[in-house]
């Protein structure tokens, strides 16, 4: 499927636009890949990386067969700490909500800290929408903000810019000199801007990443702090996560931050983890339940697992795919390979794409610290989509020619037989912009025979 | 059927057979020298490490490496003729937007990571460490302690509104992937540990 046919260009056709520009590509290949290095190192300083890791999985798969009780247990503590608990079936939903809650504080202005939810929600659009403005306070957030653009990255939002166009968006918005684009004078800009926002908004919105059943209290992870400045000046503090960030016991958290940082960043642990249990003497804490999906993707036996990711985007820095075609040609909020395992459960025609946007690796699932399967996840999507009538018509003819040609052994004989004479003689007929196998790269001389001919051959010598 | 009850159904049918919640494994650190472990990562992570005997040997070293600041809050009496007693619970966090330095206990530290451990007990308001320029935590050597797990042992039930773990100062790398200490939170974090 090309633009053409879809008004939403598909993966291929965005990555073919990512890959424009050479050098660009080569660029973000490598940063990523320095991330990925990074959380190699972090994870070889501790012996037990493995069985960290098959601990956090087991407590998932725990979460998840008992998520029932445990949101229960969980709005029970959270409701006598002083939390108001909220639930949201959907992402319209949601972002009603949000938007009641604001009304009633008459609030128009709110400051939000990183929430992959919201942006799965298009909770900004929807507030923009009623005339409430968001400001986005993470600084790769404001940034892609400023720019007009989704996140491209779950971690790091801005992975795909370069600091010259941050640089320009900062000089138009926020007055710095033309031209500078030193990543500490940016940064200092955001600080002073930023901080002026925190301290005249009334309202803050967080995202959650850990929620515990046993205590009701829920972690917030960051590096800048803009959560902590967020929530501790508004008189509001309205907290949104999906109900599969639950974990049963405060204890657990020893095993998911000692995993969240490393595979993210490769840092020991974000500066800083804190820990809401109760609200502000005198204010209100919100904390809005959300499922917009989850609880079918449960029922999926093949694809509950993906239920399991703790969002430390692990997967998308060490993807051959995503490196080379950047988050944005994943056009869903959360980009890259767990991205397209949770995609098609929300819309499987929109995102039929997604699960054919790798190469089945299997690097993805190798880092993942809570062990999701994901690439046998992404061929398993494929199998569905197909059958489901969803897969990219060109495929399925193809397909359907591949089938039949490995199903007649005459038929396979010809058809190789003529690829050959074809790549020999006559190069142009495969080698054009028709066949994307020759997109960047040249094949691989014909070889004279099939190894059909050269077995025959051979045995016959010997039997002589 | 509200939303609420109707999740809850979806999740009821959906979810798999129960698997039992097993005990987390007893994780352990070879680490000999704790102090130094934890001295080590901090400082990689951007942090300021002194080893001190008394609070008034951190409050000379503070007052030289910080020698401009104007406004200092510390709940620590040794520092009552350089900086304000911890404010009131119920000032306004607003006004606190001009503290220079605040310097405050944590009551424990963990080596692998740098990560100190504050909750309400130590802090007057919770946005004290986060909207002051610079940050100064004081741990007693004792109370430092090898990994994540044995913190939140030492941890358990404890009761508190709002708990934090800081390692380091602020951050952030979202610019081209360049660190840059002062992000939104302290620019520095000094930490002093008692011995």
């Amino acid at each position: 499927m090309t633009g053409d046919t879809k008004a939403i260009k598909d993966h291929a056709a965005l990555a073919d636009a990512f890959n424009a520009d050479e050098p660009r590509v080569n660029w973000h290949d490598e940063t990523l890949w320095f991330i990925r290095q990074k959380r190699d190192k972090a994870a070889h300083t501790i012996p037990d990386w493995e069985q960290l890791r098959e601990t956090a999985s087991r407590i998932k798969h725990n979460v998840l067969s008992n998520l029932h009780d445990y949101l229960l247990q969980f709005e029970s503590n959270a409701k006598a700490n002083g939390i108001i608990v909220h639930w949201a079936a959907d992402a319209a939903e949601h972002n009603q909500i949000v938007h009641a809650i604001l009304q009633k504080h008459k609030v128009d202005r709110i400051v939000k800290s990183k929430s992959m939810l919201t942006e799965e929600c298009h909770l900004n659009d929807y507030l923009a929408e009623n005339g409430i403005e968001v400001i986005d306070t993470d600084l790769g957030e404001r940034i892609v903000q400023l720019a007009k653009e989704p996140p491209s990255h779950i971690v790091l939002p801005c992975i795909h810019k370069k600091k010259e166009e941050i640089g320009d968006l900062f000089h138009e918005h926020l007055g710095t000199p033309a031209g500078m684009a030193d990543p500490q004078v940016l940064t200092e800009a955001a600080r002073q801007h930023l901080r002026e926002t925190f301290l005249t908004r009334r309202a803050a919105l967080t995202g959650v990443n850990f929620a515990i059943a046993e205590t009701g209290e829920f972690v917030i992870c960051t590096n800048e702090g803009n959560a902590d400045m967020g929530a501790h000046l508004a008189d509001v503090h309205i907290a949104c996560m999906g109900i599969e960030k639950l974990i049963p016991k405060r204890e657990h958290l020893g095993v998911f931050l000692r995993l969240l940082a490393r595979s993210a960043t490769g840092q020991p642990i974000t500066t800083y983890s804190s820990h809401f249990k109760k609200p502000r003497e005198g204010h209100e804490l919100h904390l809005v339940l959300v499922d917009n999906g989850r609880s079918t993707q449960l029922g999926r036996e093949n694809f509950r697992n993906s239920l399991k990711c703790i969002r430390c985007g692990a997967c998308m820095n060490t993807c051959p795919v995503y490196r080379r075609s950047g988050g944005h040609s994943y056009h869903t909020a959360v980009a890259g390979p767990i991205g397209s395992i949770l995609a098609p459960n929300l819309d499987m025609k929109k995102n039929a794409d997604l699960p054919f946007a790798s190469t089945l690796c299997g690097s993805c699932s190798n880092v993942c610290p809570v062990k999701i399967d994901i690439h046998d996840q992404l061929y398993k999507w494929r199998q569905v989509i197909v059958k489901e009538g969803y897969a990219d018509k060109k495929k399925r003819l193809g397909m359907k020619a591949m089938t039949q040609a490995f199903a007649s052994p005459t038929t396979f004989q010809l058809a190789g037989k003529a690829g050959r004479w074809f790549m020999r003689n006559v190069p142009f007929v495969v080698n054009n912009n028709l066949n994307p196998w020759y997109k960047q790269r040249e094949m691989p001389a014909p070889p004279k025979e099939s190894f059909g001919e050269w077995y025959q051959k051979n045995r016959k010598k010997t039997d002589e | 059927m509200s939303s609420r009850d109707s999740i809850l159904a979806a999740v009821a049918r959906n979810q798999p057979e129960l698997l039992p919640l097993q005990e987390v494994p007893s994780f352990a650190s070879e680490e000999a020298n704790l102090g130094e472990k934890f001295s080590t990562v901090a400082v990689s992570i951007g942090s300021k490490v002194f080893r001190v005997q008394s609070i008034e040997e951190a409050k000379q070293i503070l007052l030289k490496e910080h020698s401009g600041a104007r406004r200092v809050i510390s709940v620590f009496p040794e520092f009552a003729d350089v900086a304000e007693a911890s404010p009131v619970s119920d000032t306004d966090p607003h006004t606190l937007a001009d503290v220079d330095l605040a310097v405050l206990p944590a009551q424990l530290g963990v080596a692998e990571n740098a990560a100190l451990w504050v909750t309400d007990a130590q802090l007057p308001l919770r946005v004290l460490p986060f909207i002051c320029q610079n940050l100064a935590l004081v741990v007693p050597q004792q109370n430092i302690i090898p990994l994540m797990h044995h913190a939140y042992d030492v941890i358990g039930a404890q009761e508190y509104g709002f708990g934090t773990f800081i390692a380091g100062p602020s951050k952030t790398a979202d610019i081209e992937q360049s660190l840059v200490l002062g992000a939104h939170g302290a620019r520095t974090l000094s930490v002093f540990i008692l011995v």
